[in-house]
């Protein structure tokens, strides 16, 4: 070994050293992900079926309707900037109900991402905010964990209702002439929840026949 | 490595040199997650386990890092084990990680993980450095169970809001009852600045009280802060 350190000689050794740590840890990160990938995804598989199963009972459907799904592309009118999934259920073969991932940028505080569930004639069968920024003990009572009460939480109250029946006059907060209540000093968050799932009822409506017969998998 | 150092260590972390209360890093997701017990003690719990295998890491490769990049290949290690563990978490201990999943990634930001590593596992010998990181990690559990609990406790007037996710069938308890209105500049960023602000001072109290008695010794001046 000598003991002759020059500038150049310093600097061809530490960046050596360095692109050595960069490859060891980008090897080990690499083979780390290829060994969980199968279980992990295996997970996100089932918790995005449970989160289905809040807003569809298992029973109105028996297909496998996480593979039966079209994406869509940009749809502003269901809040995707990004686009998103929907997912079909079917019951012997015909259409059980339609599964959106959707969004509000109405809140008080950033996106709220919603799944809302619609049957076959329309009616809502269940609405779950998946995601919100609301401020906590005011407007989180959107999201069903945070809602204090707890025998009819207030994203239940669309459950059963259709777009057609109600119109879209009804289809709003009381506060904005519709006929949902919302809790007082926190409106905000409820009218945007109700005006996204009246957006996506609208939807689910105009593009009902091109929804049930894509093919799975294809972009609508 | 006797027991004498191994309690300085512990010593260091849990009190003297307390991550939350005295070196005052990391307090990005310290102060944003203590907004109750259950995940303030969830984020510690994380931190405990990855500043313990960071600071084993580093300090096996020690003498292979060259001394003028220590910095960068000290990053590139953190988020790379960090990395590891939030995969083999979300894999392997599913139910775990659901509860401290989403705090594993908060950690590669927490500069605490990097000062420990800079200021101890850099120099010192494999075990020392592991027993350190996880003192340090502690300690911070300690504090954030307290300013957790403070929050909690004062902003919605319950205490361990969300255990039943970390324990099927618990429950919460209520303690200020159910009509209790909530006070919510606690559970705002603002309340958890007055919280550990007060958390400090608290420190520095019974530190200053505690040199007291001992009339020999001149008020100690807190160690200051290395930023």
């Amino acid at each position: 070994m000598t003991t002759e350190y020059t500038a150049s000689r310093t600097s061809l050794r530490t960046a050596t050293v360095m692109v050595l740590f960069a490859l060891g840890f980008t090897a080990l990160m690499a083979s780390m992900y290829g060994l969980t990938r199968p279980v992990i995804e295996a997970s996100a598989q089932a918790a995005r079926m449970s989160l289905v199963g809040e807003v569809l009972p298992a029973s109105a459907y028996d297909n496998a309707l996480l593979d039966d799904a079209v994406r869509l592309g940009l749809t502003p009118e269901l809040g995707l900037p990004q686009g998103g999934l929907v997912y079909r259920a079917r019951r012997n073969g015909q259409p059980a109900a339609l599964v959106f991932e959707a969004g509000s940028n109405e809140g008080y505080a950033g996106r709220i991402d919603l799944v809302v569930a619609v049957l076959a004639d329309g009616k809502t069968s269940g609405v779950r905010v998946v995601q919100h920024k609301e401020t906590p003990g005011l407007g989180d009572y959107i999201d069903q964990r945070k809602d204090k009460n707890r025998s009819h939480p207030w994203i239940t109250t669309f459950n059963g209702l259709s777009y057609a029946e109600v119109g879209a006059k009804g289809w709003r907060v009381r506060k904005d002439g519709g006929q949902f209540d919302s809790h007082t000093g926190a409106t905000i968050s409820a009218r945007a929840v109700t005006n996204a799932v009246a957006r996506v009822l609208d939807f689910e409506a105009a593009h009902r026949q091109r929804l049930y017969a894509a093919p799975p998998g294809s972009p609508l | 490595m006797d027991t004498a150092r191994l309690r300085e260590i512990a010593w260091n972390g849990l009190w003297k040199q307390n991550p939350g209360l005295v070196q005052l890093l990391g307090l990005c997701p310290i102060l944003a997650i203590s907004t109750n017990l259950v995940n303030a003690v969830s984020l510690g719990l994380a931190t405990i386990l990855v500043m313990g295998l960071v600071n084993l890491v580093i300090a096996t490769l020690r003498n292979l890092i060259p001394y003028e990049v220590r910095i960068p290949v000290f990053v590139l290690i953190i988020a790379a084990v960090v990395t590891v563990v939030d995969l083999a978490f979300n894999a392997w201990l599913h139910e775990l990680y659901l509860v401290l999943g989403i705090f594993i990634p908060l950690i590669v930001t927490n500069c605490i993980v990097l000062a420990r590593v800079e200021a101890f596992a850099a120099k010192n010998e494999i075990g020392a450095s592991a027993v350190d990181g996880i003192a340090m990690g502690v300690g911070l559990v300690c504090v954030l169970a307290v300013l957790g609990g403070i929050r909690e406790l004062v902003g919605s007037g319950t205490l361990l809001a969300g255990i039943d996710l970390v324990f099927a069938g618990s429950q919460p308890l209520t303690v200020f009852g159910d009509d209790y209105p909530g006070f919510l500049v606690a559970i705002l960023p603002p309340g958890a600045f007055i919280t550990l602000g007060c958390l400090i001072a608290a420190r520095n109290w019974l530190d200053s009280r505690a040199a007291r008695p001992s009339a020999t010794a001149a008020p100690q001046a807190p160690e200051p802060a290395t930023a």
